[in-house]
This record gives C-alpha cells, structure tokens and sequence, in this order.
C-alpha cells in the first residue's frame, strides 16, 4: 500500500519505548521478537519464554550455544546472569496467573472491544495449531499487539468484530500499526498516534471498526521515532 | 534396595502395551526423550494416544511413530511446526484424531492428573472454540473452562542426571514439559545422561523427586 508509513524497525522501536524498565516480558512470535533488538539497553528487561525460560538472552554466535536452549519459536539463544530455568507448568503459572507485566503479540484481528484473533485463520484443512496464545493473552497485565493495519490485500484487520475464531475476548490494551497507535478503551478505540503526512480520514478507510481520535493526537515521524 | 536403573532401552520400554497413552516430554527439539521413543517404536505398539507438545517434526522420533501409523490420536498444543511433514500428511488422510489444547492447559491437566485433582477451571481458551462442549462458568466476572486431568499411562522423558533412587536433575530449557509429565504417568521411564551415585545430587537441586519415577536408562547424549 502507498502512502506515508512506518517501518518495522520503527514499529518495533514505538512499542519498545512503552515497556518499562523492570519489566517482565513475554514477546510472541514473529513481528514482536524485533522489540526486543531495539529496547533501550539502559532499561533491565527481563524476557519470558513459555518453555521454560527467565532472562532469555540473544542468539549465541553461529556454532556456539547450547542446542535445547531454544526460545517459543524454537531458535537457539542464551540465558543472561540472573537467569533461570522452570518447567512448564511453572511458566504457564507465570503466564496465566497475571506475573507476566507485558506481552506484545502478532494478530490475525483486533475487535474494537478488545477481542484478539491470533491463531487459526478460515483456512480448511489445515490443522490448526494454538500453542501458547490463549494462555498468554488471557494472563499478562499488559497485551500489546504488534501488526500491520491491513491484510496483504488491503483488507481492514481492526473490525467491529473479529470474523477468524478468538483467542481471547476483551484482552488488548494498545494496537501498534504502521499507521497509527490505538487503545482499546471503555468508549471504543482511540488514535494516540498517526504517521506523519496520513489523514485521518485515510486512517479510518483502512479501519474496518469506528475510530475516535484523542484531543493531543502525535505524529510519527517515518525515521525518527 | 532401591535401584531403578535398567540396562537398555528396550527393557525399560519392554511392557508398553497397544492402546497405551504415552506422555512424551519435549518442546521443539529441545528435550525430547529420543532413544526412548525409537525403542518404543522398535518394541512395536500400536494405536497409542500420544500426549506431547509438538507433533514431530522431520522423520524422527514422534513423526516416525507417525509415519509408522503406532498413533491413533494426538493430544497437543502446537502440532504445525516446520517440517511436520509426517503428522501432516496422517491429518490430512484422516488417519489420525486431533485434541488441540492450549499449551498452559495441557502441562496443567497433566499437573491435575499427578495431583489427585478432578480438573480445574482455566480463563485459557474459555472465550474461544476450544471450550465447545465444556462447562464454562464465570469466576470473579471471568469466564473461565472447565478443564479435566489427563493421566497417562507412561511417560517418557529426557533428564540429565540421575541417582538409583530415580532423582532427577535436568539440563536448561529440555526441562519443559518432563518434571510434570513424570507426575502424572502410572509408569515414569527417564533417559538421562549420566547416572551418579546416591547421594551425589545436591538435594537443594534436585527438580524431580525419584517418588516420581520408575525407571531410569542411561542413554549418554
């Protein structure tokens, strides 16, 4: 789609400003895990992986590296000092039992309500798959979700009601595009922030659900964000 | 005395019977019992319900029981994974039955299961497919699923060290699944790395009891 727009790198660097220093962290797959490059090395960020992991650290270098030392997504990384190991039932307590103080997640949809569709699409025959999405979107204090504003095909992905089957009801707190960021309030979705140079009414014809801008709405400026 | 070692594979999984359901420990390829699940696959079961995170993935392990049609349902979270090739093509065949559950509700009805418990309500999945034909009930204005225990009647999984007793310790993230899968099995079998001598564990460290186990096989990977 044309028209001014975020980069990835900026998309990941506008949702790494909003997760604090102290944090426990838990980062979906895909899209999210960028976040993680782009936090503020001044922050002490503590990173959540579903198998089993507290203080989840980078990739270690080609060849280096311990081979069941692997993250959500089942790629090698390493632990940081201050790090620790728990088995499953342990993670998913932290996860579902409200420890976890921030998530950032890919989706499918987001309903004006909060409602999130981030595992099984309508595809037919394809078996589906939901690993630790619903346990996660139901139990972190904070659900951010990460994605683009539109289908591949242009299609609205932010609806009045999610039409692929939910994860979760009523559990996103704050939608970052490349267009805009929005927070899922009591009142509806509320712009915070739009990319420099799109109207507003250009950012509601690619929202299939009604949007209300806030009174101080900032600019995201392609770049430098 | 207390010895729980075996000396090979094939005795510690000699007595799996057909129809068997079989926890099997891993996430990935991180942690999975491998040597314990060809031995199985040689031993010559069949029509096992598998109970494990992932559906195997390549031509080894889990989707060689697959491809070597011993399975006839599959209890997991996550069974789409690169290279699935094996638990794809069974799927698409019809020739095996799917119970897809979140990740946090299998490890926790296995948890149930070793627990004495009757199940237990999860928010997890309560507002999605995945709770069709359970009972939902709203708990402090949440809707939560009613979620039953899942026993199994072995469990095979990888660990690092182990004593005679059956104590276990385990090696960074192939942890995940094996300290409550060896919970809720009426039959624990563990390959580990390394047996050490009674007492060499450091008991602060220990992560799985030996109550929990039944027999231990040193496979040295």
């Amino acid at each position: 789609m044309s028209g001014p727009r975020l980069s990835l790198t900026d998309m990941a660097r506008r949702v790494a400003r909003d997760i604090p220093s102290g944090a426990y962290v838990n980062l979906g797959i895909g899209m999210p895990t960028l976040v993680g490059d782009v936090v503020s090395p001044e922050k002490e960020i503590v990173y959540h992986s579903e198998n089993g992991i507290l203080g989840m650290g980078p990739a270690p270098a080609p060849g280096e590296g311990d081979p069941e030392l692997i993250n959500a997504g089942k790629q090698p990384v390493t632990l940081v000092p201050g790090g620790s190991f728990f088995h499953h039932t342990d993670s998913f307590m932290m996860m579902r039992g409200g420890h976890i103080d921030v998530t950032v997640l890919g989706a499918f949809q987001v309903s004006e309500t909060g409602d999130l569709a981030n595992w099984a699409t309508d595809e037919v025959g394809y078996p589906p798959a939901v690993g630790g999405a619903m346990d996660l979107a139901v139990g972190a204090k904070r659900v951010l979700v990460l994605m683009t504003h539109t289908t591949k095909d242009g299609r609205p992905k932010i609806l009045p009601a999610c039409t692929f089957p939910l994860t979760a009801a009523a559990v996103v707190d704050r939608i970052y595009t490349e267009l805009a960021v929005i927070d899922v309030t009591a009142d509806g979705l509320v712009v915070r922030e739009i990319v420099a140079g799109l109207e507003r009414a250009e950012l509601q014809e690619r929202t299939g659900a009604q949007l209300r801008f806030a009174d101080d709405v900032v600019e995201l400026v392609p770049g430098a964000v | 005395m207390i010895d729980k070692r075996v000396g090979s594979l094939a005795e510690a999984v000699a007595d799996i019977e057909d129809g068997a359901t079989v926890l099997v420990g891993g996430f990935g390829n991180s942690g999975i019992p491998v040597e314990l699940v060809h031995a199985l696959l040689d031993q010559g079961t069949r029509d096992l319900v598998l109970v494990t995170n992932n559906a195997g993935s390549g031509d080894s392990d889990v989707a060689a029981l697959l491809r070597e049609h011993r399975v006839r349902k599959i209890i997991c979270s996550y069974p789409r994974t690169t290279g699935s090739i094996w638990f794809e093509e069974r799927y698409r065949a019809g020739e095996i039955e799917l119970e897809l559950v979140p990740q946090g509700t299998l490890s926790e009805r296995m948890r149930a299961a070793g627990a004495g418990l009757g199940g237990f309500f999860t928010p997890a999945g309560a507002d999605s497919l995945l709770a069709e034909g359970k009972e939902v009930r709203v708990i402090n204005g949440r809707r939560h699923v009613f979620e039953e225990p899942l026993h199994g009647d072995v469990a095979l999984i990888k660990a690092r060290r182990a004593d005679r007793w059956g104590n276990l310790v385990y090696s960074t993230a192939a942890r995940n699944f094996g300290p409550t899968m060896a919970t809720a099995a009426a039959l624990t079998v563990v390959q580990v790395r390394e047996f050490v001598g009674l007492g060499e564990l450091d008991p602060e460290c220990i992560v799985t009891p030996g109550i929990f186990v039944d027999r231990v096989v040193e496979v040295g990977v």
